[in-house]
């Protein structure tokens, strides 16, 4: 068992505790960032899909059409290699920040536009599903009270929009902190990456001067016990909200046994 | 985007389109093998979620948790380690299709059990009351009416592994996209970023639209039929 107890003691090591804390906190920066932004894409992009019917703006459906099927059926990595090349970086990033290099955090900058583009496709789709929900009727009168299309979008819709949509794009922010994930290919600074530095440095720490399979699991384990806490507890309260829709709805609907929406909207 | 037209870069691709078909067929076979692997647990933890032994529905509940909570390149990373540092390495497209399938197969089993839950529990009864068997009441009365509710979601399922074949980079990469990177920062070939990312994304775009865009569309004439179902049967109770 001694091979365990090497292992063991990196995580009595306070340097490597911190070490894996910083990138917990990255991952939950990049994500909460991805989804932010994703949001405020995905919505225009639903927008302008759904009601773009005249001819003048067809082209804004082609545009929105292109983007969301284009996104939705190439890998994210393929988004990241691609955004590590050719993506602009703005000033501000180009220096030391967050105690890591500009090298880096310029890095990091492109890989999370990647990961927003990305998701800003996935999220179109899913505010789309709720545009859906809203009656039609409901533009129509506030056509008649005098609304404009934009003010009808930002007082009537939008609102009933994302308040039925919340289950699924908390299931959408789980993915999401999943796919940040992939941000380790391109050695961004999250926990995915820094778990595998350690691992590929562990002979340095555990005390017996090689990497062992007990390493490998009690790193990882780590790592995986990280990710299942935060995201168990997301879904946690999405199932929370869904029970508490489905006792509202039950009385309504002729469909009592509608399950969770998982597999219908799924998108990991 | 340089090199977006030059002939020259083009060429290149021309000159190694054995890189990509390589990578495509390696890409094909994870996926199909990992599909495989998928299927069968993703029938086996469905039906034991659907079962009415509490053991049995805590076993799958938990298989499925624990997969869908981590991330697949976790997974992935962890079981290729795991063996090549026990000393058992079976090579990266063996893991893959292993990890693959293991992630997978837990949303195969979610896309099953809301499947099989969608058929009203009185007609298990009423099958039960006509002597049929377990494997009977399966085949002859669920699997008919929940396979139209279950091959759309599953249909997205499938292209998500099929954009997850990409995993494979982390653990040192045979498929498309991880053939790709190596051809565009190789030392003979690299340079050509724009062609060859356009090819790699081209392909991808070619398997999984037409899979895409077939379970949407089956699924929003799904809802619409739901819909009358919905209407008649408020029209009836007025």
């Amino acid at each position: 068992m001694s091979t365990l107890d090497g292992s063991l003691s990196m995580l009595k090591n306070p340097a490597i505790i911190k070490f894996i804390l910083q990138g917990v906190l990255f991952t939950l920066i990049i994500s909460a960032a991805a989804v932010l932004f994703s949001i405020a894409i995905g919505t225009v992009l639903a927008l302008m899909r759904n009601y773009s019917t005249s001819k003048k703006t067809g082209i804004l459906k082609a545009i929105s059409v292109t983007y969301i099927e284009v996104f939705r059926n190439t890998p994210l990595l393929f988004w990241i290699f691609i955004c590590v090349v050719f993506c602009p970086t703005p000033g501000f990033v180009d220096r030391p920040m967050f105690g890591l290099s500009s090298v880096n955090n310029k890095l990091l900058f492109k890989a999370t536009v990647a990961l927003i583009l990305y998701t800003s496709g996935v999220i179109a789709e899913i505010v789309r599903g709720g545009l859906n929900s809203v009656a039609h009727g409901q533009i129509e009168a506030g056509r008649s009270q005098g609304f404009s299309m934009l003010q009808i979008m930002w007082y009537i819709v939008l609102p009933q929009t994302f308040k039925a949509i919340v289950p699924t794009l908390l299931s959408q922010v789980i993915t999401t902190i999943k796919d940040s994930s992939f941000l380790a290919n391109v050695a961004v600074i999250e926990l995915m990456a820094r778990t595998k530095q350690i691992l590929s440095a562990a002979n340095r720490y555990n005390g017996l001067n090689s990497i062992n399979v007990s390493d490998v699991f009690v790193l990882f384990g780590v790592a995986a016990a990280i990710y299942f806490v935060i995201n168990f507890s997301i879904s946690m309260i999405v199932r929370t909200i869904q029970k508490r829709k489905l006792t509202v709805k039950v009385k309504k609907s002729p469909f009592p046994e509608e399950k969770k929406q998982t597999g219908w909207a799924y998108n990991g | 985007m340089s090199g977006f037209f030059s002939p020259r870069a083009w060429n290149k691709i021309w000159i190694y389109r054995g890189t990509f078909l390589l990578g495509l067929g390696n890409t094909l076979k994870t996926a199909v093998f990992a599909l495989l692997i998928a299927l069968i647990l993703g029938i086996l933890f469905g039906l034991m979620a659907t079962s009415n032994k509490k053991i049995l529905k805590s076993i799958s509940r938990v298989y499925v948790e624990v997969i869908q909570n981590t991330p697949v390149l976790l997974q992935m990373c962890f079981l290729y380690y795991a063996l090549a540092f026990s000393g058992h390495s079976p090579g990266i497209i063996v893991t893959g299709c292993l990890a693959l399938g293991i992630y997978t197969g837990a949303y195969m089993a979610e896309v099953i059990r809301a499947g099989i839950e969608s058929v009203p529990k009185g007609q298990f009864e009423a099958a039960q009351s006509q002597g049929f068997g377990y494997a009977g009441q399966m085949f002859y009365i669920v699997i008919p009416q929940s396979i139209k509710v279950i091959l759309p979601p599953m249909t997205n399922v499938i292209v998500n592994m099929i954009k997850n074949t990409s995993c494979l980079y982390i653990v040192g990469g045979a498929d498309l996209l991880s053939l790709t990177y190596s051809f565009v920062t190789g030392e003979n070939t690299g340079g050509s970023y724009a062609p060859a990312y356009i090819v790699c994304g081209v392909i991808f775009f070619i398997i999984c639209f037409p899979l895409s865009s077939f379970a949407s569309m089956w699924e929003t004439s799904l809802k619409k039929r739901e819909q009358k179902v919905f209407q008649n049967s408020t029209a009836k109770e007025a």
